[in-house]
């Protein structure tokens, strides 16, 4: 058995027991990422010194007694939009390519204090706007299942790492579903929290009343044990929640009896390739047969989370963006004439085009004459959203849905029609618009072996219920297999 | 429904937003924005009259701090990613009033 | 026959609060040091950095709106201003549109003719500061510096209630009155703790209806006030009366030439996209909340008044310009308390004070001396210890550099000489060296006196006793 089979906990317990170090540890990832990461680009900023030295700091402290925390010497992946001191932090952009901060996010901050050793910084969508990570001004993340495939986004080179364990779990960010469905098409586990859970202070913001960071990892319990570590209630972010029950651990219970699962029928109709409705179904049952009572039930709205979430997420996005205009840091334009020339220079050869688009849209949305038409009528649809979810969560304790409507798309298949890209959104914007937590878990595969994902949405703080069906799933599907990285032909 | 978006629009967004827009990029624009606004225009259909605009989630107020000084010379790390810079200031092109 | 016009103005005034921290980060609002020192990746606009409400500001904020009579709005927001300007870090100022703190006020101005005029105000609300931008002299480059980036504002949003220069001028000096009374800044207009924006249309006189309004920016005087008030009046009135239009726009005054210019680009779209800032969660004031600011409402001018005539006697000019200044009023009242020679006091800040304030072309509230000092020298003087030529410059020294003035006059030896034996002597030296006006003296010249007077109190280094000297003198001279 490799060391790379253990999960983080495993790992964590191992190096505790003195059966391995951390420096071995990240020795095999570093082994991982020579052998696979040219072709599969899961990482944009990776120094095997530095990462070599941290592990072995990590190591000597674990020695000393002085580093005791869950995590202590685990090799740690984290998405480009999370500041890291003195390391440089890209969100993927042209526009960040020189950035190193000067402060860490403060869930960078709290997996440092558990002992977690960050390998390096992952790929993702530029500014996480996308859902396939090719927006990426660093190159496409391929999917370590089938390297034809996207690994979903924005997350995606941080699902890919964790899938191809050139990691032993990573940190992402979820605005629209960017942990969840990347999770899903990598056939890893990935949990967006409740909204405040997890600080956004050094999380390069994209829709802040939108954004939170979370786990992807390999099991339930590697989830749980990362959440516990990474919740907090930080007075750097006004945002962040002071919250009493983040002990999620406790929930990694195997017993579902009672526990009444909504199947929101709008989320199971047209849409859904055949193949991943059966294989989320097929899960279900499996729940149902532990003794979990299932219905299915109407779940309002759903066709306007869209429409409100991309007014709401490009018109934060475009005022968030601002400040990237060649003055203060990141790319400014080599040739221009004066300042509003510089700035237009700069920006409009640092962002992409799908991070141009949404500021456009975002800017009109705004502007004047439209603000009530467009960004205060999507504020009144996101009300009516999380009062149609509070109406669902007084009937069920979870929510069960797809993470994406298909399994991965093959590259290049996606940006052409962003509209159509935006509706593989469907199943999980809703849960960014009214703030509740969600977790994806590997359920099976489609017959072109890609991994499906199974969505357990639960209501605003009960991640425990979530956490706990999610894992007495986990413990009857034992344990799901490693990709091959095989390439199809298409 | 169908939205058309005019070069005026186009021109005077890409002014809010700071992007230098090609002749081709504008084209893409105002296609691309007018099928995000007809698709966002879906949000017509519902009535949210007397519905309270949610701008937060949870019912969060007054996280304030004490006025009490925190922070001390931040300068070196204010400027340590200038792209230009003296020892003490950002450059920038010249400002006009 | 000509028509007649009337100026129709509001106000959109910026005051800088005396916070120790910036409205929402950590770093100090100090003046003076050197650029970017004071910042942090909040003020800097930082990527992933975010702000944190300064509670202070809320408190000022709400205590100037009570003493302008707003209603408070128990749940207020911030919103996010977006223009891009290389002072503003993030590209966005955090401010207040839809529901600033503070609405519906007046404050009453008095007239020079004594009438009262209330001038209303339509709301304050809560900001931030830009950062400072240094032109090169010589390079086609501009300097950023983000010191002042995040310094708490409140902007109070007059109505266009003002028809001259003379009420606009009222109505800073009542809002500067109010505010420095209250410790939220010190309102200088020089040193741009306090900014005003003039909005100004002209009508025809007792006309209705609103002219075209015109904004006029960068004014750092009342004498600039006046002066680009009374031009852009002129300005209009030339435009209306030529039968052209008057543009709606921002000018910028430029008080060394003496005219204003529009500030136009096309680059500037003047549509700010405001909306509720994500990052900053609404701000409730409960009634409990804002009766504790309100019971800490100090004692404004006009109470004060009332009280220094009932307790102090003294006359009403000098309560007047004493309470012009709460650092005058404070010093007045602790003195006092300390020494209880109302009259003396007064009349210390009322003839020297003010000279040196004048002289030194300071402000009451730049005053940094003890009350406890100037209570000792009105001591020292009424017990004749020191003469008064001598008293006025033990208070100088008290004025610049707060001394002791019992430690300094003992130090100095500036004691006044009241021993008879010693004038003797040297008033019998001064008469027995200038027979000339001893001569004169007894010839008839009453005033030859007073040079023997000063032959005598420059011998005795100032300090001698000018009564006895000039007893002594007469005493002497009639023998």
């Amino acid at each position: 058995m490799s060391l790379l089979d253990l999960t983080a906990t495993q790992l964590a317990k191992a190096i505790k027991e003195g059966r391995t170090t951390a420096v071995e540890a990240m020795q095999a990832v570093i082994e991982q990422i020579e052998n696979k990461d040219k072709e599969l680009n899961c990482y944009v900023t990776f120094d095997k010194e530095a990462a070599l030295e941290a592990a072995r700091k990590a190591q000597e402290a674990i020695e000393a007694g002085t580093l005791t925390g869950p995590l202590a010497g685990v090799p740690v992946a984290v998405k480009d939009n999370m500041c890291t001191k003195d390391v440089l932090t890209t969100c993927s952009s042209r526009i960040l390519g020189n950035f190193v901060p000067t402060y860490s996010a403060e869930a960078v901050i709290k997996l440092e204090e558990a002992g977690a050793v960050i390998i390096g910084k992952t790929n993702m969508d530029e500014f996480a706007m996308g859902s396939t990570t090719e927006t990426s001004a660093y190159g496409v993340t391929k999917n370590p299942w089938n390297t034809a495939h996207v690994p979903g986004g924005s997350s995606g080179g941080s699902a890919a790492a964790v899938a191809a364990d050139e990691c032993f779990f990573a940190l992402g960010s979820d605005t629209g579903g960017s942990i969840r469905q990347p999770a899903s098409y990598c056939g890893v586990v990935g949990m967006k929290p409740t909204y405040g859970t997890v600080s956004r202070y050094g999380l390069i913001a994209y829709g802040s009343s939108l954004d939170q960071i979370g786990p992807l990892c390999k099991d339930v319990t590697d989830c749980a044990v990362i959440m516990e570590t990474i919740a907090s209630h930080d007075l750097k972010d006004s945002t962040s929640i002071e919250r009493h029950d983040t002990d999620f651990t406790k929930a990694l219970v195997d017993d579902v009896k009672g526990m009444k699962i909504g199947i929101p029928s709008t989320y199971f109709g047209e849409g859904l390739d055949s193949q991943v409705r059966k294989t989320i179904l097929d899960a279900v049952e499996v729940l149902k047969s532990k003794g979990a009572v299932v219905e299915e039930f109407d779940l309002d709205l759903v066709d306007y989370a869209i429409p409100a979430y991309y007014t709401i997420a490009s018109a934060e996005a475009s005022s968030n963006l601002e400040r990237f205009d060649g003055v203060k840091y990141g790319y400014r334009a080599k040739d221009y004439e004066g300042l509003h020339d510089m700035y237009k220079k700069t920006r409009s050869e640092g962002f992409g085009p799908e991070v141009k688009r949404r500021i456009m849209l975002g800017s009109f949305v705004l502007s004047s004459g439209y603000y009530d038409a467009y960004y205060l009528k999507a504020l009144k649809v996101k009300a009516l959203i999380k009062k149609a979810f509070d109406q669902a969560f007084a009937a069920y304790d979870v929510i069960i849905a797809p993470a994406a409507p298909t399994t991965a798309p093959v590259l290049g298949s996606s940006l052409s029609d962003p509209i159509k890209m935006y509706l593989g959104d469907i199943y999980t914007i809703s849960l960014n618009l009214a703030g509740l937590p969600g977790i994806s878990i590997p359920c099976g595969f489609d017959s072109k072996g890609l991994p499906v994902g199974m969505q357990i949405i639960g209501d605003c703080f009960k991640e425990h219920n979530i956490i706990r069906a999610a894992y007495a799933y986990e413990q009857a599907r034992g344990a799901f297999p490693k990709p091959d990285g095989k390439k199809e032909a298409h | 429904m169908a939205n058309v978006i005019s070069d005026e629009t186009i021109e005077y967004v890409g002014i809010l937003a700071k992007l230098e827009l090609s002749e081709e990029d504008k084209e893409n624009a105002k296609k691309d924005m007018a099928d995000m606004l007809d698709y966002i225009d879906k949000m017509g259909e519902l009535d949210t009259d007397g519905v309270e605009p949610m701008s937060h989630i949870f019912p969060v107020r007054n996280v304030m701090r004490d006025d009490v000084v925190t922070n001390g010379d931040g300068s070196a790390d204010t400027l340590k990613n200038a792209p230009e810079s003296n020892d003490e200031a950002f450059i920038v092109p010249k400002t006009v009033d | 026959m000509a028509k007649t016009y009337e100026a129709v103005i509001g106000l959109e005034v910026h005051v800088e609060l005396a916070t120790k921290t910036k409205i929402f980060c950590g770093c100090s609002t100090a003046f003076g040091g050197a650029p970017n020192t004071h910042t942090c990746p909040v003020c800097t606009g930082m990527p992933g950095s975010l702000p944190v409400l300064n509670r202070q500001v809320v408190e000022y904020a709400a205590a100037v709106g009570l003493a302008t009579n707003c209603t408070i709005t128990q749940n207020c927001k911030f919103d996010r201003k977006n223009y891009f300007y290389p002072d503003n870090p993030q590209n966005y100022q955090i401010s207040q549109l839809y529901l600033p703190i503070c609405r519906d006020g007046h404050v009453d101005i008095e007239l020079s003719d004594g009438t009262v005029k209330p001038v209303r105000i339509h709301e304050i609300h809560m900001e931030e500061d830009a950062g400072k931008l240094v032109h090169d002299d010589w390079d086609d480059v501009s300097y950023v510096d983000f010191n002042r980036s995040g310094v708490p504002l409140i902007e109070i949003v007059s109505e266009p209630d003002m028809r001259s220069a003379q009420e606009v001028i009222a109505y800073l000096e009542k809002l500067r009155l109010v505010i420095q009374y209250l410790g939220a800044s010190d309102c200088k207009l020089q040193e741009g703790s306090m900014r005003a924006d003039v909005n100004l249309s002209v009508r025809e006189a007792g006309s209705a209806e609103f002219g075209t309004r015109t904004e006029t920016k960068n004014l750092n005087s009342f004498s600039a006030i006046q002066r680009a008030i009374e031009a852009e009046t002129a300005r209009q009135i030339d435009l209306l009366e030529a039968g052209q239009p008057v543009i709606q726009e921002t000018r910028r005054w430029d008080d060394n030439k003496g005219y204003s210019y529009a500030m136009r680009s096309k680059e500037d779209a003047q549509d700010y996209r405001y909306f509720p800032d994500p990052d900053l969660v609404p701000v409730d004031i409960s009634d409990e909340w804002l009766e504790e600011i309100r019971s800490r409402q100090p004692e404004f001018k006009t109470e004060k008044m009332k009280r220094y005539k009932e307790e102090f006697g003294i006359p009403d000019y000098d309560i007047d310009i004493i309470t012009d200044s709460k650092k005058m009023a404070d010093i007045f009242e602790e003195a006092t308390a300390l020494c209880n020679k109302p009259k003396k006091v007064s009349n210390w800040l009322m003839v020297e004070t003010m000279r040196l304030l004048k002289e030194k072309s300071m402000d009451a509230s730049d005053l940094t001396f003890s009350a406890a000092n100037l209570a000792k020298l009105v001591n020292l003087t009424e017990a004749g210890t020191i003469n008064s030529s001598v008293a006025k410059e033990v208070f100088e020294k008290i004025f610049s550099d707060d001394i002791d003035p019992d430690v300094y006059v003992e130090e100095h030896g500036l004691k006044q000489v009241n021993d008879e034996s010693a004038l003797r002597q040297t008033v019998e030296e001064i008469v027995a060296a200038n027979p000339q006006s001893v001569e004169d003296y007894r010839g008839g010249k009453e005033k030859a006196i007073g040079f023997l007077v000063g032959q005598t109190m420059k011998a005795m280094k100032g300090k001698a006793n000018p009564a006895m000297v000039n007893q002594m003198l007469k005493e002497i001279l009639s023998r």
